[in-house]
């Protein structure tokens, strides 16, 4: 979908204006705040927004599919809790550090696998993915209430409540993970045919029905890349907390869908990109990370946000008019 | 089969599957528990009811006109830290309009963003979902928010009271649904927020104006919420500042329940007040029979994706979608 050829950088930032907008608030908050300009900072920076960050990857390919996925959060929540609590069941007692492999494991299972049932649902009802997501998220979070009793799991072994501290020379492990998914993400979705095949889904369905793709199995495949993403960011946030609550996750799928749309994903599908998505998560990540340094109370952060994601949409219109030339009254 | 006999026993029958589905619930939850059909219980169902069935009212308004509203649930959160909050400060007389005028423009801003300048509801009401969720966390300093005098207060007749024995948010819910079904279903505003849910390019060219009426239908919205939250703040006399959350996805899940579909220009008041006390009694009853609270989502879950199944496999002619 890139074209290198002939691509100026200006260019390039007007059709990613969520990039122009992580260059001023990055710029912005190194001015402003002592502490925001320092490695160290970026690295929390990548650690914090690699939550979000995962899911967002896979809700880019389930929104250019022209789906939506509202269920993240509290598959997010039960993979987490499987992660944390296999661990301490009484087969694995004798493993060891071992006991770790069974128990993530079994969680990006559990994550593929409702991603699965979710993608089967949309194939075989034709029920719209808006309504079956919604309906999944209720029910998988009914799900981790019921499987957890209702209270936290706690990780016993440190080995995994140490993960998270891990680094790869300079680059902590988190941030190297999200990044690896990112490019590999990025790669499917501009250079493989699945890619190709999600785009063509995503903006006439009808003809990518006509040119041979089995739109149906097509559209399950990203829900369970999403589904095992939203696993492996319940796996690595409950590393760093050490433990699962059934909580965890809520209104994630907000943050997720306002960072991929912010990235310049059309909810219609049919358009958007990785490069977009890192955008905007970025940009929610700096934004949190920079005003929390400046002891901005956390509430203006919502109230930001929100307004930023409505001036997008709004610019959006301005620029992309002709589209839509329809009458006005 | 299923569908066969659908077709078989009519559009009609067809046409009122929430209705066969809610006696269906009713009938096996009277069998397991035999405190589930007595008069105290039923009217409790009502009475829990009432927040989430007039926030839907409004939302399936919204949603007839072809959009979405996820900003309630914050909305929600607004209102009712707003109306308690100055119940103490200003009085309930002069509360209640403020905070209904408060609302109302919340409710307009939406309506200006999505009805004039045109934008995707689902995104705009998703950043107002923030936005005002920040508001009410800024006006309120974090901290919940409470009625001094609760027993003084004829603020708490919402909540509290009751007419004939009949409490007051049944009356209330009630009310609003007898009202805005007529308004739906007899003049020509009800009309017209079908016809533009169903068709906008025609209805502009039918002279409809489109823009206004979608402004309206959040208006409406807005309005909705601002009766829930004079409920929920007189029945709690006081109030969390994160207490709509969520709120959002159980009222639109009531009203897919109630078989309004999200593409607009379909869907009825009334049938939304059933998906509503469907989702309710599923509640209580799960509880009467002794389940965990959490069971109901998970029925929740099943039963909105059969309904709408259904729904759509009615509308199409055949059970499967036909996507390869």
């Amino acid at each position: 979908m890139s074209n290198l050829t002939d691509i100026t950088p200006l260019r390039w930032l007007m059709r990613n204006p969520i990039w122009g907008f992580v260059v001023i608030v990055f710029i912005f908050f190194s001015l402003m705040s002592d502490h925001f300009f320092d490695y160290r900072n970026f690295q929390n920076i990548l650690v914090q927004t690699s939550t979000i960050g995962l899911i967002a990857l896979g809700m880019t390919l389930v929104m250019i599919n022209g789906n939506i996925d509202l269920s993240v959060g509290a598959t997010l929540a039960l993979a987490a809790a499987f992660a944390v609590d296999v661990q301490s069941w009484a087969m694995f007692a004798t493993w060891g550090n071992w006991q770790i492999l069974p128990a993530v494991s079994l969680a990006l299972l559990v994550g593929i696998a409702l991603g699965a049932f979710n993608g089967f649902i949309v194939w075989k009802t034709g029920v719209d993915a808006f309504i079956v997501t919604l309906g999944a998220m209720l029910g998988i979070r009914g799900l981790v209430f019921v499987y957890s009793g209702e209270s936290s799991f706690y990780a016993m072994n440190f080995a995994y409540s140490d993960f998270s501290a891990l680094s790869f020379g300079p680059f902590p492990v988190l941030a190297v993970i999200f990044l690896l998914c990112t490019l590999i993400v990025h790669l499917l979705l501009s250079r493989s045919v699945h890619g190709r095949n999600t785009y063509a889904v995503g903006g006439n369905r009808e003809a990518a029905v006509n040119a041979g793709i089995r739109v149906g199995p097509h559209m399950m495949v990203n829900f369970m890349i999403i589904g095992f993403l939203a696993a492996l960011s319940g796996v690595l946030l409950s590393t760093q907390m050490g433990a699962a609550t059934p909580n965890l996750g809520r209104d994630y799928e907000l943050w997720v869908i306002t960072a991929v749309v912010l990235g310049g994903t059309k909810l219609t599908g049919g358009k958007g990109d990785i490069v977009g998505t890192l955008g905007g998560v970025l940009a929610i990540g700096i934004l949190r990370n920079g005003m929390n340094l400046m002891q901005v109370p956390a509430f203006y952060v919502y109230v930001i946000l929100g307004s930023i994601l409505i001036a997008v949409l709004i610019l959006d219109k301005r620029f992309n008019r002709t589209a839509d030339g329809g009458l006005r009254l | 089969m299923l569908l066969n006999r659908l077709k078989a026993g009519g559009p009609a029958i067809a046409k009122q599957g929430i209705l066969v589905a809610f006696i269906l619930f009713m009938i096996v939850f009277s069998l397991m528990s035999d405190r589930f059909m007595t008069a105290d219980n039923i009217m409790s169902v009502f009475r829990q009811s009432a927040i989430i069935g007039v926030m839907a009212l409004g939302v399936t308004i919204v949603v007839i006109g072809g959009n979405l509203d996820l900003s309630v649930g914050s909305m929600l959160s607004f209102a009712t830290v707003l109306v308690v909050d100055l119940h103490d400060k200003i009085g309930p007389e002069l509360a209640i309009p403020v905070m209904v005028l408060a609302t109302l423009c919340l409710g307009a801003i939406n309506g200006f963003l999505i009805g004039i300048l045109r934008l995707n509801s689902l995104i705009v009401t998703l950043g107002m979902l923030s936005a005002i969720q920040g508001l009410v966390l800024i006006y309120s300093g974090g901290q919940n928010v409470d009625i001094a005098d609760q027993r003084g207060t004829w603020f708490a007749f919402f909540g509290r009271g009751s007419v004939f024995g009949i409490a007051a948010p049944i009356l209330i819910f009630a009310l609003l649904a007898v009202v805005f079904h007529v308004i739906m279903k007899t003049m020509p505003f009800g009309r017209k927020v079908y016809a533009v849910g169903g068709n906008p390019t025609a209805s502009v060219f039918s002279g409809i104006p489109r823009s206004r009426v979608v402004f309206m239908t959040y208006l409406i919205s807005a309005l909705c919420v601002s009766v829930a939250a004079i409920i929920l703040g007189s029945r709690v006399m006081g109030s969390q500042n994160n207490v709509g959350q969520g709120y959002e996805l159980q009222v639109l899940a009531a009203v897919i329940l109630g078989g309004t579909s999200l593409l607009g220009g379909a869907g009825s008041i009334l049938k939304t007040v059933l998906g509503v006390l469907m989702l309710a009694f599923i509640q209580n009853g799960l509880i009467l029979m002794g389940q965990p609270y959490y069971t109901q989502w998970l029925v929740t879950w099943a039963v909105i994706i059969v309904a709408v199944w259904l729904d759509v496999a009615a509308k199409r002619g055949r059970l499967f979608s036909p996507i390869a």
